[in-house]
């Protein structure tokens, strides 16, 4: 996916003045916060398990090369096919590769924020294949060519009517003055459209939540069954994943999967958690002939053993953006590229450099609060610093901002001087400001006085108050 | 010429900083996949039988799912064919072709119809078995096999279970035990499907609603098979 | 005198007294003394602090945090504790400092030393000194704003509200997501005003709806960057330090109130 979170802050002042996204976004506090805490309240055991999953996960990441290679055996012996892609144009390749081997025409998506990140349906469309995605929420966004906001709910940035609008657009067949105002008949009309194309389908392509070493199983976790019908009808399913989907074992995964839900949406357990194990049977009724794994690293490897590596602890459940003010604020688009939120911004700068990415790590306040409902205890604020400190070292921070806090050090590292320049600014500043008491402009800090007014100081700094106090109580 | 998986490999152990496992280690890791270990299990997931059976009707009915209690499995066709009416749906169910569904005592309830196979494009109602009852959050865990086409768990727009209480178990892992002692250790049928009650989006305005591409509808008759319950005919 | 706490003899403390307090509004610093001299601690304000290097920390330059660090470590030897009025600040010295010196034994070892005696100072006078009443005269329907770091960081929320609930005159009603982020973040608001607008927008809203004649909170970032906000949208309740509040130090203007505007004296 092309990448704009270099102009994050154009994409964001567009946000901010985007009525109709503003009032979509509102569901966002309200929705996820609220059923999270209330999942939270019904297991005691909760935070436990965060710390436990935790450690599950740092397991698996200091023998990742281990597991990867037991679970490659796993799903051989269970006669699926694993292919390794070191980049994205890697597993596009492979993919593209198996389609054509099979002639195939239509394919089916379940929710895959890997695909997003690969471009794949890009890349299959140029093919001349028929992408279809079934996911209800990037079924909506692919009518509209839009990427997802979320990384869970990918239309959460729509209202209702617009939805409406595109349905009606899109589906000419349907009869024009049917109703379509209610989410009920939203939901109805995107049943009935793609169930046909469920069963046309020559090949499913789904995303990993999880990937079992112990069994060779790939688990996707939705609520609404379209993954299940994407992996299940075509003739062929194909698994993108990265490297770090990794986990031992069926416990392990168990304890993870505790969290995953109740973090995510506030639901005990989604609708549906399945585990895929190898194509078809001899005695199967039903199922793909052929199962392939796309293994995924771009960029993964690099992270490891480094100063991001938490971050693939992360099973994108989604809190964090839901927690976030700056995500409530600005929705995720303003991000500009796959992964929004605190999340994507210490991930987008690990996959398309921080060059292009840099805003987002800045384009926070550090309020904690994503590390507080993070299920799997990332420090996210603290990888922020990590890359603001990058930033620094190749002096890819602005000028200004450099020069800005050059100066100040410069004082801050020299007691005397500093305070005897912040006695002086302390003098000017409260002299000019008594009266009003604030200022509503002030030519240095623009950014401060656009939207509020500065309060004046008090006149003197407390340094010199306290000497002249001990000096009046002779204690000198 | 260096594989991609050699590639890969080799850039998680420069990464990591050493070489390949020693063995060791190694068997260590072996180890914790082949005699995986249950970690923290959640109390709600502890209880006695009876409680998991209260448990399991409890959860789900909160994921409106609609749960009816049965003595024992004489009377599921009668229960099925009351649903239905209930319901106003077309007195026809699409069955699982296992044994202890067959031999039900489908003459009790005559004006059923009722085909075995995989899930048809207009079957409008389903019925299976499944593999376990997982108390802990009212989830059904299904194994695919001769005797369950997975399709006949999506498919369908209503989706009746037949869960035996002798098949409820409280937690997961318990249910993976389970899984393990039929299969054997590190064998799992081609898939293993967790219903957590019927199928739901939130996609628009965060607005619930049942029914997205899954069954509408998920109905579980709780059938009493435990040994010294109400006698059976 | 306030209750008497549970620690014997009389600690010295030294005052971290934050930048932004040193600058903009000394009478925090004040009634922080008087409040932690009620504890019945000694205070002194080692001259050789300025700042603790927030800014630059959370800019990513590494060298002057460890520079202000050091100094900050260096000014601070000996105290028994270690107190600022500041959420953010206090987290830094308590949380961060020690970060800065892996491979640095000696500092290492020097900055978790001031890390364990120091304290944000609502913090300290309830959970190091035991106090669980102040002596104020204030009186007035009061909300607190949770300042990020001191709540996420240091745990700080019960302490300042069990310290104004022991104020007889004091109506203590909570605003909703009164632990919300204000907006502020050091040079965020700076660096992305429109973003910040935003959110401390939604935050004055819920401020001018709990219906308090006076905003409250532990970090004067957070509280000149409310106040300001609140002064532009013609707001008329008054913002304070909680610190003063407790110290019933409030002969001051409010933050960004004029000399003249003074609050209705109470007896």
């Amino acid at each position: 996916m092309q990448s704009t979170s270099h102009a994050f802050k154009d994409n964001a002042r567009a946000a901010l003045a985007n009525q109709t996204l503003q009032k979509a976004m509102r569901h966002v506090k309200t929705g996820f916060i609220d059923k999270r805490a209330k999942a939270r309240a019904k297991l005691p055991e909760f935070d436990d398990l965060r710390d436990v999953a935790r450690d599950i996960k740092n397991h698996t990441l200091a023998n990742l090369d281990f597991y990867l290679e037991r679970y490659e055996e796993k799903v051989i012996a269970s006669g699926g096919q694993v292919h390794w892609a070191p980049t994205a144009e890697d597993a596009v390749k492979a993919v593209l590769d198996i389609c054509k081997r099979v002639d195939a025409r239509v394919v089916t998506k379940g929710k895959s924020m890997i695909s997003e990140e690969i471009a794949l349906n890009q890349a299959m469309e140029q093919a001349g294949l028929d992408v279809v995605e079934t996911d209800l929420g990037e079924y909506i966004i692919q009518l509209r060519k839009e990427p997802p906001s979320h990384i869970i709910a990918p239309a959460v940035h729509l209202t209702k009517d617009q939805v409406e609008a595109d349905f009606r657009h899109h589906h000419r067949e349907l009869p024009p003055e049917r109703s379509l105002s209610e989410p009920v008949q939203l939901v109805a009309e995107a049943r009935q459209m793609l169930r046909r194309r469920f069963l046309e389908a020559d090949v499913g392509i789904t995303g990993a939540n999880f990937l079992v070493a112990e069994t060779g199983t790939s688990i996707i976790v939705t609520n609404e069954g379209n993954g299940d019908l994407t992996q299940t009808l075509p003739r062929v399913h194909i698994v993108v994943a990265s490297l770090e989907k990794v986990v031992p074992n069926l416990e392990d995964v168990s304890t993870i999967l505790r969290v995953l839900a109740r973090s995510a949406t506030g639901q005990e357990f989604s609708s549906y958690t399945t585990f895929s194990t190898g194509p078809r049977r001899a005695e199967d009724p039903d199922g793909p002939e052929e199962y392939h794994v796309i293994l995924l690293d771009n960029g993964r490897s690099n992270m490891l053993g480094g100063e991001f590596q938490d971050m693939l602890r992360c099973i994108r459940c989604g809190a964090c953006m839901n927690h976030c003010p700056v995500y409530h604020a600005v929705g995720g688009h303003a991000y500009g590229w796959v992964y929004p939120g605190p999340m994507g911004a210490v991930l987008t700068p690990n996959l398309i450099g921080v060059d292009e990415a840099g805003h987002l790590p800045n384009a926070s306040t550090f309020c904690g609060r994503c590390e507080s409902v993070c299920p799997m205890r990332i420090p996210l604020p603290k990888m922020m610093r990590h890359w603001r400190e990058r930033e620094f070292e190749r002096h890819l921070t602005p000028a200004t901002v450099r020069a800005g806090l050059g100066l100040w050090a410069f004082f801050a590292r020299r007691p005397k001087l500093y305070h005897f320049a912040t006695g002086l600014q302390a003098r000017l500043l409260g002299r000019v400001g008594r009266a009003a008491g604030r200022f509503d402009a002030l030519p240095f800090a623009r950014g401060w006085t656009k939207h509020r007014d500065f309060p004046a100081p008090e006149g003197k700094t407390f340094q010199q108050l306290w000497a002249e106090r001990r000096k009046a109580e002779g204690r000198r | 010429m260096t594989t991609a998986k050699q590639q890969i490999l080799a850039s998680l152990r420069r990464s990591l900083r050493r070489a390949e496992p020693s063995a060791e280690t190694r068997a260590e890791l072996e180890q914790r996949l082949a005699a995986p270990q249950a970690h923290l299990i959640p109390q709600r997931a502890q209880l006695p039988h009876a409680g998991q059976l209260d448990l399991m009707e409890a959860m789900l009915q909160e994921l409106k799912a609609t749960v009816v209690r049965l003595p024992d499995e004489g009377e599921v066709p009668q229960a099925i064919a009351d649903y239905l009416k209930n319901e106003n749906l077309p007195p026809k169910l699409r069955l699982a072709p296992r044994d202890d569904l067959r031999r039900l005592p489908w003459d009790r309830a005559p004006l059923l119809e009722v085909e075995e196979g995989i899930a048809e494009a207009d079957d409008a109602t389903s019925l299976t078995g499944c593999f376990a009852g997982i108390a802990e959050t009212g989830t059904l865990m299904m194994a695919s096999g001769p005797e369950a086409p997975i399709t006949l768990n999506f498919l369908p727009e209503n989706h009746i279970v037949v869960l035996r209480a002798s098949q409820v178990t409280g937690s997961y892992e318990d249910a993976w035990q389970r899984l393990r002692a039929a299969l054997g250790n590190g064998t799992m049928p081609r898939a293993v499907n967790m219903i957590t009650g019927p199928s739901r989006t939130g996609d628009i305005e965060q607005t619930i609603l049942l029914g997205a591409h899954g069954p509408r509808r998920l109905h579980v008759l709780l059938v009493d098979d435990r040994p010294g319950a109400p006698s059976q005919d | 005198m306030a209750d008497a706490p549970f620690n014997e003899g009389r600690p010295r403390v030294g005052l971290f007294v934050t930048c932004l307090v040193d600058m903009m509004r000394p009478s925090i610093g004040f009634a922080a003394v008087k409040l932690l001299e009620d504890a019945g601690c000694t205070v002194e304000v080692p001259e050789a602090q300025t700042c603790c290097g927030q800014p630059a920390y959370n800019s990513g330059d590494r060298a002057d945090t460890r520079a202000l660090a050091e100094q900050t470590i260096k000014a601070f030897r000996g105290f028994d504790y270690v107190v600022a009025p500041s959420g953010s600040c206090a987290a830094t010295l308590k949380e961060h400092y020690p970060t800065l010196f892996e491979g640095d034994a000696a500092m290492k070892a020097a900055a978790e030393d001031l890390a364990e005696r120091t304290w944000e100072l609502t913090s300290f006078l309830t959970d190091v000194r035991g106090m669980t009443a102040v002596e104020s005269a204030f009186a007035g329907k009061v909300t607190y704003h949770d300042s990020c770091s001191g709540l996420r960081e240091l745990g700080v929320k019960a302490q300042p509200r069990r310290l104004l609930e022991s104020i007889p005159g004091v109506e203590l009603t909570e605003m909703t997501e009164h632990e919300v982020c204000c907006g502020f973040g050091g040079t965020f608001c700076v660096k992305y005003p429109d973003i910040s607008n935003k959110i401390v927008t939604a935050k004055t809203d819920f401020i001018l709806a709990s219906g308090a004649d006076t905003l409250l909170a532990g970090d004067l970032g957070c509280l000149m960057n409310m106040a300001g906000k609140l002064q532009r949208r013609g707001a008329s309740i008054q913002v304070r330090h909680v610190a003063e509040v407790l110290a019933g130090i409030t002969d001051q203007p409010a933050i960004g109130e004029p000399a003249d505007k003074l609050p209705p004296r109470r007896v």
